[in-house]
C-alpha cells in the first residue's frame, strides 16, 4: 500500500504540519494523537456560548421533540430496511447546518433494521400505530433469516426457561448487541481509500491459510468490511463529502468522523452505539485551524455544538417494552473525555472543554453520554469545570482513568456505560446480566422459581430448616451459581454466533484492526440484595415461610445485620466474594471465538424490572420491589452518607469485573456544601477520594427531591431534566412512573 | 510519637459522613450524646441525653475513623465532633481530638460554647477549627430559646480569638425568634471584631426533626413556626456582609 504520499497528493495537504511517523505507515490513531495533540491545563474562560446559527438549528429540531414524546416516535420509514446507503440525504436546516447527515431522509424519522429480528420491527411498528410493509415481512419472514430466528433455533430448553423466568435477562437475542465502538477517527485521518487498502492487505494475509471454518469466516468478514467502507464513501458523497481522502480541515475532520459514525447507526440498531474517544483527536485539527487563522474559538465551538446536535438525535425503532427495561429510548452515544497519557501528559485539550460546554450551549441532555475519564492527576481547572457542569446539569459520568490506563492503555473508550475498550483494537460480545438475587432464592428452593414454582435450575435438595443456615445456604448457592454460569455462557455463545452470522457489524468492524481482541461481557444484577440477604442469614436469624408445595415464599429477619454500603467489611466482603466467585465460575466455560471473559456490575435502569420479577428476599426486600441499580447499596440501607457508600462499592475488585462497576449517587446541592461556590471543589474532592480508594465509576446527580416530584406532576415544565442512572443519563420525564418513583426513593445523600 | 492508649469511653449517638456542612471538605462527623441546652428548634432531640448514647471507647471510635481517613483526607476534609454537645464529655472529646491530630487529620469542634470553660487549652490546641453556634445575640431571647445563658458563649469566642483558633460562626435563622435585624446587626458587629472568624453560616430553620419528636413522644415546640423565606435569609446574610463578614 502507499505509505508516504508524494507531494501534491491529498494526504500531504491534509496532513500539513502534523508530526510523527508511525501513524503514517500504519493505521494508528493513538500514535497520531500522541505526536500532535496540545495538552490544555488552563481554565474554562476561553469558551464561547452558542451562536445564533447554532441556536436556530437546535431550536428547529427541538421543536419536534414534544410531538415525538407524546406519540412515542415522530415518524418511521416502514418500507426501507436500513443500510448505509438506503436513504436519500436528510437535513434539519440545510442552509444553516455545519455538520450534515441523518439516519433517514428527515430528522427523527426512524428506520427499520429487520436483520436483528423481524418480530421486534413488527411489534414496534404496531405499538406506535404503523402497519408493517408486507414486502418487508415476506422478505425477512421467508427469504432472509434474522439473528433472532437463528438464536431460537439453537437455544436449548434450559436456556429458554432461564430466560423466561428472568434469571437471565436482557439478552441481545432479538435486538442488536451494540457496545462495539468503530474507530470513527480513522476515516477523518486516513480517508476510506487508505482504509480499504489496509483491509485488503489484512485479507491477503489469509490467502495462504488453509480454509478452516475460522479462516473462511474471517475472509468473508473482511470482504464485508471492505464493502461497507465503499458504501460509506458513497453515502458521504450524497452529502457532497469525499471521505475517500483524508480530512483536510477541522470542519472536514468533524464531518468525516460523524459520517463514519452515521454509517454505523444506519446499519445497526445496537443497544449501545458509542462514539469512542474523539475530542482530543478532533482538537488536533481545531488547533491547527486556529493557528492557521481559518477559524476562531466561536467557530470551533460551533462545529462541536453542531456535531453534538447530530449525536443527540440518533434514534432507533424499539418496542415500548425495550424502553421500559432501559428507560427513555437510549442510544448510549458515549464519548470518553480527558484522562492522562501513559507519558504523564494530560489528554485534556480545549476540545475536552468544548464537548462539556455543549451542555450549556444546547442545554442539558442525556446524549451524547459524556464520560470523563477521571484521575486525581487531571489539571485542577478541568476537574473544577467538570464538577461544575455536573452540579449544573447532572449530565456527566466519571470513570477511573487510574484503573483503565494500566489495563487497556491511554486510548481507551467506554462503550455504553462502563465497558472499557481500546479503540479500534478491542470489541465485546455484550451479554446483559444474570439475577444474583433470584439465584439465591433458587438455592433455597432447590432450583425452583419462587414466583411460579417451576423447576428452572438443575434440581438440588431444597433447604428445609425453619431458619436459614449460612453454611448450608452458601453451599446450595454455589451449586446454583455453577449452573447459572454454565447456562449463561452457553446462551451467550449461541447469541453471538448468530449475531455474527445474521447481523454482522460491517462498518464498525471495518474500523477495527484485524485480528481484533474480543471480550465476552457477562454481568450481574442484584448484588446488594444478594449480599444483604447473605449478611442477614449470617448475622441475624432468618425464618422461612413456605407455601403448601414447600416453596419458600417469604422470610422474617430477627435481629440486626450489617448491610452493604456502610464501609463495613462484614457485609462488604460478602459482596466482594460474590463478584469474585461468579467471575471465576464464568471463566470455567469456553467462549465463542475465544473471547476473554469479563463481567460488569451494572443494571442501567433494568433494576426495576429485575425487582419486579423477583420474590421476597431474606434481606427484607419485598417481592416486586426494585433492586438497587448497578453496584449500588440497597436504597436506604446505606445510612452513613455518600462517602461510606462509595467506599463499600470501591472494594469490589475491578480485575474481577473488568467490564465495569457502576455506582449512581444522588446528592442534594446542600449535600455538597452549604456555600454554593465551594460545591464544585467538594465534588472534586469526593471524586479524587473515591477513585484513589479504587472506585471505578460514579454517576453524579445533584438534585433535590422537590424538583423531581414536581417534574412527575408537570413533565411539560421539565423537558430537559436529565438524571443519571447507573451508567447512563436519561431524560426524567421520559421514564415510566414506576421508574420515576424508584429514582425518587433512592437515597438522597445530603444533610437536609 | 507513640499513642498512649487509655480506657476512656464516651457516649455516642451516631456517626456520618458529610460534605461542606460541618467544616471544610468531606468529613467524618461524630455525634456525641448529651446536651445542656434545650433549643426550641432542635433538630436532634435524640441526642439530648447522654444515657441514650452507645458507650464507645476512644480506640473503637478511632478504628471507625481510620476506615475513612484516606477518603476524608483526599477529599480535603477531616473529622468533626458534634452532638449533642461535645464539651459535655470533655475528657473523651479531648482525647478523640488529640488522637485525630496525631493521625494527621484536620479537626473541627462543633459547639454552642455554653460549656466553653470545660475545654482545656490542650483540647483547643488539638482543634483546627471551632464551629461556634451563637443561637441569638439577645440575652433574653437566648435564654428563652435555649434555656441557657449567652455570656459563656461570648466569653468562649473571645478566648478562641485570643488563642488564634479559627472559627466558623453558625447562626440558625428562626422566624419570630432570631430574625430581628437589629439583633443580627449587633451580632455581625461583634463577629466582625473577631479576626479568627473565617465565615458565618446562616442556617435556615427547618422541621425535619419533627418525626424524631414524635418517635420520642416529646412535643416539638416550633412545629407550627414558619421556616424563613429566601428573602429573609438573603437579608440576614447581607447584614453580615455589610460588616465585612463572609456569610453563606
Amino acid at each position: 500500500m502507499t505509505i508516504t504520499a508524494a507531494a501534491g497528493t491529498p494526504a500531504s495537504e491534509a496532513w500539513r504540519g502534523f508530526a510523527g511517523t508511525a501513524w503514517r505507515e500504519r493505521v494508528d490513531v493513538r500514535d497520531f494523537i500522541q505526536a500532535n495533540y496540545t495538552p490544555y491545563e488552563g481554565d474554562a474562560t476561553f469558551l464561547t456560548g452558542p451562536t445564533d446559527r447554532t441556536r436556530a438549528v437546535w431550536e428547529k429540531v427541538s421543536a419536534l421533540f414534544p410531538e415525538e414524546r407524546s406519540r412515542g416516535i415522530l415518524d418511521v420509514d416502514t418500507h426501507t430496511p436500513s443500510t448505509i446507503t438506503s436513504h436519500a440525504p436528510g437535513y434539519i436546516d440545510r442552509e444553516r447546518e455545519l455538520i450534515v447527515g441523518l439516519q433517514t431522509d428527515a430528522p427523527l424519522k426512524r428506520a427499520i433494521m429487520p436483520n436483528g429480528g423481524l418480530r421486534m420491527v413488527e411489534n414496534s411498528l404496531k405499538a406506535y400505530g404503523y402497519e408493517s410493509d408486507p414486502f418487508v415481512s415476506r422478505v425477512f419472514g421467508t427469504y432472509r433469516k434474522t439473528h433472532n430466528d437463528g438464536v431460537f433455533d439453537a437455544y436449548t430448553p434450559e436456556m429458554r426457561a432461564a430466560r423466561k423466568a428472568g434469571i437471565i435477562t436482557g439478552l441481545p437475542d432479538a435486538y442488536g448487541r451494540g457496545r462495539i465502538i468503530g474507530d470513527y477517527r480513522r476515516v477523518a485521518l486516513y480517508g476510506t481509500d487508505r482504509l480499504i487498502e489496509a483491509k485488503k492487505a489484512e485479507r491477503a494475509l489469509l490467502d495462504t491459510c488453509a480454509s478452516s471454518i475460522e479462516v473462511i469466516r474471517d475472509r468473508e468478514e473482511l470482504a464485508e468490511q471492505t464493502r461497507a467502507l465503499g458504501e460509506l464513501t458513497r453515502m458521504a458523497a450524497t452529502y457532497g463529502c469525499d471521505v475517500s481522502r483524508p480530512a483536510a480541515t477541522a470542519h472536514e475532520a468533524v464531518q468525516w468522523l460523524y459520517l463514519a459514525y452515521l454509517a454505523a447507526v444506519k446499519e445497526q440498531n445496537g443497544a449501545a452505539m458509542s462514539l469512542g474517544r474523539t475530542s482530543t483527536f478532533l482538537d488536533v485539527y481545531l488547533q491547527r485551524d486556529l493557528e492557521e487563522g481559518v477559524l476562531d474559538e466561536s467557530r470551533a465551538q460551533e462545529l462541536i455544538d453542531d456535531f453534538v446536535i447530530k449525536l443527540r438525535i440518533v434514534r432507533f425503532l424499539r418496542t415500548p417494552e425495550y424502553d421500559a427495561l432501559f428507560s427513555g429510548d437510549p442510544t448510549w452515544v458515549t464519548e470518553s473525555i480527558g484522562g492522562m497519557g501513559e507519558d504523564g501528559r494530560t489528554l485534556v485539550t480545549r476540545t475536552s472543554f468544548r464537548f462539556l460546554q455543549t451542555l450549556y450551549n444546547l442545554g442539558p441532555a442525556p446524549e451524547p453520554n459524556l464520560t470523563v475519564l477521571w484521575s486525581p492527576q487531571l489539571p485542577c481547572a478541568f476537574k473544577e469545570f467538570c464538577a461544575q457542569v455536573s452540579i449544573d446539569t447532572s449530565a456527566v459520568q466519571y470513570e477511573s482513568d487510574e484503573l483503565l490506563r494500566p489495563c487497556s492503555g491511554d486510548d481507551t473508550a467506554i462503550a455504553c456505560c462502563v465497558s472499557a475498550m481500546q479503540v479500534g483494537r478491542q470489541m465485546q460480545f455484550f451479554g446483559a446480566r444474570v439475577n444474583l438475587a433470584k439465584a439465591l432464592l433458587y438455592a433455597v428452593n432447590g432450583g425452583r422459581d419462587e414466583m411460579t414454582g417451576e423447576q428452572i435450575a438443575s434440581p438440588t435438595s431444597p433447604l428445609t430448616g425453619e431458619y436459614l443456615d449460612y453454611e448450608e445456604l452458601s453451599k446450595a448457592y454455589d451449586h446454583v451459581l455453577d449452573w447459572l454460569a454454565r447456562t449463561y455462557v452457553n446462551a451467550l455463545n449461541v447469541i453471538h454466533y448468530m449475531h455474527d452470522k445474521y447481523a454482522y457489524e460491517r462498518i464498525e468492524m471495518a474500523l477495527h484492526d484485524y485480528p481484533v481482541h474480543r471480550f465476552m461481557a457477562c454481568g450481574i444484577a442484584g448484588l446488594s440484595v444478594a449480599a444483604d440477604s447473605l449478611s442477614a442469614v449470617k448475622y441475624a436469624r432468618v425464618k422461612v415461610f413456605r407455601d403448601a408445595s414447600g416453596l419458600a415464599v417469604d422470610f422474617r429477619t430477627e435481629g440486626d445485620f450489617p448491610a452493604y454500603g456502610n464501609n463495613d467489611d462484614r457485609a462488604d466482603s460478602i459482596a466482594v466474594g460474590l463478584v469474585e466467585s461468579f467471575m471465576e465460575k464464568v471463566r470455567q466455560y469456553p467462549t465463542y471465538r475465544g473471547a476473554e471473559h469479563t463481567q460488569s456490575v451494572l443494571t442501567i435502569t433494568s433494576n426495576v424490572v429485575y425487582g419486579k420479577h423477583t420474590g421476597n428476599t431474606p434481606d427484607g426486600r419485598q417481592a416486586g420491589q426494585p433492586f438497587a441499580p448497578g453496584a449500588n447499596p440497597m436504597n436506604g440501607r446505606d445510612r452513613h452518607g455518600v462517602a461510606a457508600s462509595a467506599l463499600s462499592v470501591a472494594k469490589l475488585p475491578y480485575e474481577q469485573a473488568r467490564d465495569g462497576i457502576s455506582l449512581t449517587t444522588t446528592i442534594t446541592p446542600e449535600g455538597l456544601g452549604h456555600a454554593p461556590d465551594e460545591r464544585a471543589a467538594h465534588l472534586v474532592g469526593i471524586l479524587d477520594a473515591y477513585m484513589s480508594a479504587g472506585g471505578f465509576h460514579m454517576n453524579v446527580n445533584v438534585l433535590d427531591r422537590a424538583t423531581l416530584e414536581d417534574a412527575m406532576e408537570h413533565p411539560e415544565n421539565y423537558p430537559d431534566l436529565t438524571i443519571r442512572v447507573s451508567g447512563y443519563a436519561v431524560n426524567f420525564v421520559r421514564l415510566t412512573r414506576e421508574q420515576q418513583l424508584d429514582v425518587i426513593s433512592r437515597t438522597f445523600h445530603g444533610t437536609l | 510519637m507513640s499513642t498512649v492508649r487509655t480506657a476512656t469511653t464516651g457516649r455516642i449517638h451516631s456517626w456520618d459522613l458529610s460534605t461542606g456542612v460541618d467544616g471544610p471538605g468531606t468529613r467524618f462527623v461524630l455525634f456525641v450524646s448529651g446536651c445542656p441546652l434545650r433549643c426550641l428548634y432542635c433538630a436532634n432531640p435524640d441526642t439530648w441525653h447522654m444515657r441514650d448514647g452507645q458507650e464507645m471507647s476512644v480506640d473503637a471510635v478511632m478504628a471507625e475513623i481510620g476506615k475513612f481517613q484516606g477518603f476524608v483526607t483526599t477529599a480535603g476534609g477531616g473529622v468533626t465532633l458534634t452532638g449533642g454537645e461535645p464539651l459535655l464529655q470533655p475528657v473523651f472529646t479531648a482525647e478523640v481530638l488529640r488522637r485525630c491530630k496525631e493521625a494527621g487529620l484536620h479537626t473541627a469542634l462543633d459547639t454552642s460554647g455554653f460549656l466553653g470553660t470545660r475545654a482545656t487549652d490542650e483540647l483547643l490546641a488539638d482543634t483546627d477549627l471551632v464551629l461556634l453556634d451563637i443561637k441569638s445575640f439577645d440575652v433574653n431571647t437566648y435564654r428563652k430559646l435555649t434555656g441557657g445563658e449567652l455570656a459563656p458563649t461570648l466569653n468562649f469566642a473571645t478566648r478562641l480569638e485570643r488563642l488564634g483558633i479559627p472559627m466558623w460562626i453558625r447562626y440558625v435563622l428562626v422566624p419570630g425568634w432570631t430574625d430581628d435585624l437589629e439583633s443580627v446587626d449587633a451580632l455581625a458587629a461583634f463577629v466582625a471584631g473577631l479576626g479568627a472568624v473565617e465565615r458565618v453560616d446562616v442556617l435556615p430553620f427547618h422541621k425535619l426533626g419533627a418525626a424524631k419528636y414524635e418517635a420520642l413522644g416529646v412535643p416539638f415546640p416550633l412545629l407550627d413556626n414558619p421556616v424563613p423565606d429566601p428573602e429573609l435569609i438573603e437579608n440576614v446574610r447581607e447584614c453580615f456582609a455589610r460588616h465585612g463578614v463572609q456569610a453563606y
